[in-house]
């Protein structure tokens, strides 16, 4: 693991902080680094660190954390296959448009995973190939994981329209 | 969500015109649970498959963030409701592994001969409604007399025979009577038949063989770039088991009780082949391990205050009451640190991993599920495309398809 470190930081210096925590090692990106940065350095990771197994991409709303500095996070867990090391690789974006790279063209396994962070928190991956909705209807305006979204909702089911059986 | 909003047929669809649509689900008998997807064939043969999920989306993860670290248990049970326990071990020690809890030995046994009692649960069902979608209805029969016997081993032991809510924080709900162990040792005795007559029923039969072998192939480069996982990864080649590579429970203790079964053909008879095998090898961990059950408490100390006394501790000790009202007073509870954990077990369907940030209150400032089947009806469309309508049920069949895990 020291090695992988060493190899980022000699490519990407400057441009991550990292952290452990209970044998997770993170690398944590900055919200006006990460669109640049982000795509180069999970590449890096998967053709020259071996991380070649994308196990979880997962969105995080930080609103009200205890000094959280930017909102979104989105975590990508990577393993390498052939050690068994695990590295959490987390980038984050800010209101308005939270926004990050796609990182589809190096795991197909993404699409749907970032899909369904852009339903349930609203940041939009660039390049991404088919980027709708995907737990939610289509219709649906909000992004119900933010934290600013209620747990009840807001009345989005009591506003459905109803199809009779001679309409449908 | 109405058909012309989904991507139909894309380029070369005017001189294609021969191509049409299908709707498969959300209500079909072989999707099992609630799934659809949008198929354009060629005659019988499918050019394109769209899958179209959300059916069951009921906000799990929401519901993590409003429930404690106990209380979500009972959701987690019905992620996966076929190996509801999987479940409830992969949240706890996520959990655990964000408050620093080293359960104790005989939590760790039991645990996980539960876990793989579930597991081997998963499979019997995965491997039986396979064959039922493809007609043989026997086999099916079979598989669910053993079930039956699971489920009779989850009532005795925590009271509930579907969802079971077992695990606790530092530890179960109670600890499992003898009566229990007898059971579980009736099953190690009796499944080895049960197995062996399923298998004589499908390895060779000859239809059933025509319609998996060579069906919905998937190699193992695909299998990684596309983050399968468990049954469906193995069963292209890639040996990978969170029970070998990142033990965890009583694993360590256990590893030469089982071998990680893997083929290299990807096809929809190997993932039946490797499900049927890892039965095996499950109940050879459990019979490792229900003979080595250590003695001792099934929870942590009761002076860590992390885990609910037993009702004896809360209604006759002063100490055991006031950890009672501890932990059931939503301002108290536990303080985890600050900071973010990541937990995955080895679940019958595959790496199944929590995300749990925490801000140092009671409940789960974020309760991210990494789902392994989301993550395989993902791969589904190319594994699908090129063959015919009929090979839908199979392959479906053979990825254990669990709607409510895959919606959340």
């Amino acid at each position: 693991m020291p090695a992988t470190l060493d190899t980022l930081t000699a490519k990407f210096p400057g441009a991550f902080t990292t952290s452990a925590f209970r044998g997770d090692q993170r690398v944590s990106i900055a919200a006006e680094k990460a669109p640049a940065v982000l795509f180069d350095l999970l590449k890096c990771l998967k053709e020259e660190c071996g991380f070649d197994f994308l196990a979880d991409v997962a969105g995080i709303d930080y609103l009200n954390y205890p000094n959280a500095t930017d909102r979104y996070g989105v975590v990508y867990a990577l393993t390498n296959l052939a050690t068994g090391e695990r590295l959490f690789v987390k980038a984050f974006a800010n209101d308005p448009d939270p926004s990050l790279p796609s990182a589809v063209p190096l795991w197909a396994g993404a699409d749907w995973m970032e899909r369904e962070v852009y339903d349930l928190f609203g940041v939009v991956f660039e390049g991404h190939p088919d980027l709708r909705r995907i737990l939610m209807p289509a219709e649906f305006t909000a992004h119900p994981l933010r934290k600013d979204y209620p747990l009840r909702g807001l009345g989005e089911r009591h506003n459905f329209p109803t199809i009779t059986r001679a309409e449908s | 969500m109405p058909v012309e909003m989904l991507p139909q047929v894309d380029e070369a669809g005017a001189d294609r015109e021969f191509l049409y649509t299908l709707n498969f689900g959300p209500q079909h008998p072989a999707t099992h649970t609630t799934l659809r997807l949008i198929l354009t064939l060629d005659g019988e043969t499918i050019v394109k498959a769209v899958p179209d999920i959300g059916y069951l989306h009921s906000g799990f993860e929401k519901l993590g963030e409003d429930l404690d670290f106990n209380q979500y248990v009972t959701i987690v049970d019905r992620m996966n409701y076929i190996s509801p326990f999987c479940n409830e071990v992969s949240w706890h020690h996520a959990v655990e592994k964000l408050l620093g809890i080293e359960v104790t030995p005989r939590c760790k046994y039991i645990r996980t001969i539960l876990a793989e009692l579930a597991r081997i649960n998963d499979h019997l069902l995965c491997v039986g409604a396979a064959a039922l979608d493809l007609g043989a209805l026997t086999a099916f029969l079979y598989a669910f007399n053993e079930k039956e016997k699971i489920y009779n081993v989850f009532e005795a032991a925590s009271g509930q025979r579907f969802h079971p809510s077992y695990s606790r924080v530092g530890g179960l709900m109670n600890d499992i009577t003898d009566a229990v162990v007898d059971q579980i040792r009736d099953f190690v005795r009796t499944f080895p038949k049960a197995l062996a007559d399923l298998t004589r029923l499908l390895n060779r039969n000859r239809i059933f063989l025509d319609r998996t072998r060579g069906i919905g192939v998937l190699s193992k480069a695909d299998a990684v770039n596309t983050s399968c996982s468990g049954p469906v990864a193995r069963a292209s080649g890639v040996a990978r088991d969170l029970r070998k590579d990142e033990p965890y429970l009583a694993y360590p203790d256990l590893q030469s009780a089982f071998k990680v079964v893997c083929s290299t053909a990807g096809d929809c008879y190997a993932r039946y082949l490797v499900r049927m095998e890892e039965m095996a090898e499950a109940v050879k961990i459990i019979h490792a391990a229900v003979e080595n059950i250590p003695a001792g408490p099934v929870n942590v100390a009761l002076n860590d205050k992390l885990t609910i006394p037993d009702k004896m501790a809360t209604y006759r000790s002063i100490e055991g009451l006031i950890q009672h009202f501890e932990l059931f007073m939503w301002n108290r509870q536990w303080s985890p640190p600050v900071d973010e954990v990541y937990g995955a077990t080895e679940a019958a369907n595959g790496e199944l991993g929590f995300y749990v940030v925490s801000d140092g209150g009671p409940r789960a400032f974020r309760a991210r599920t990494r789902p392994p089947s989301f993550i395989h009806f993902a791969v589904f469309p190319r594994m699908i495309e090129g063959h015919q309508i009929s090979d839908v049920p199979a392959v479906l069949g053979s990825l254990n398809i669990i709607a409510a895990e895959l919606d959340r």
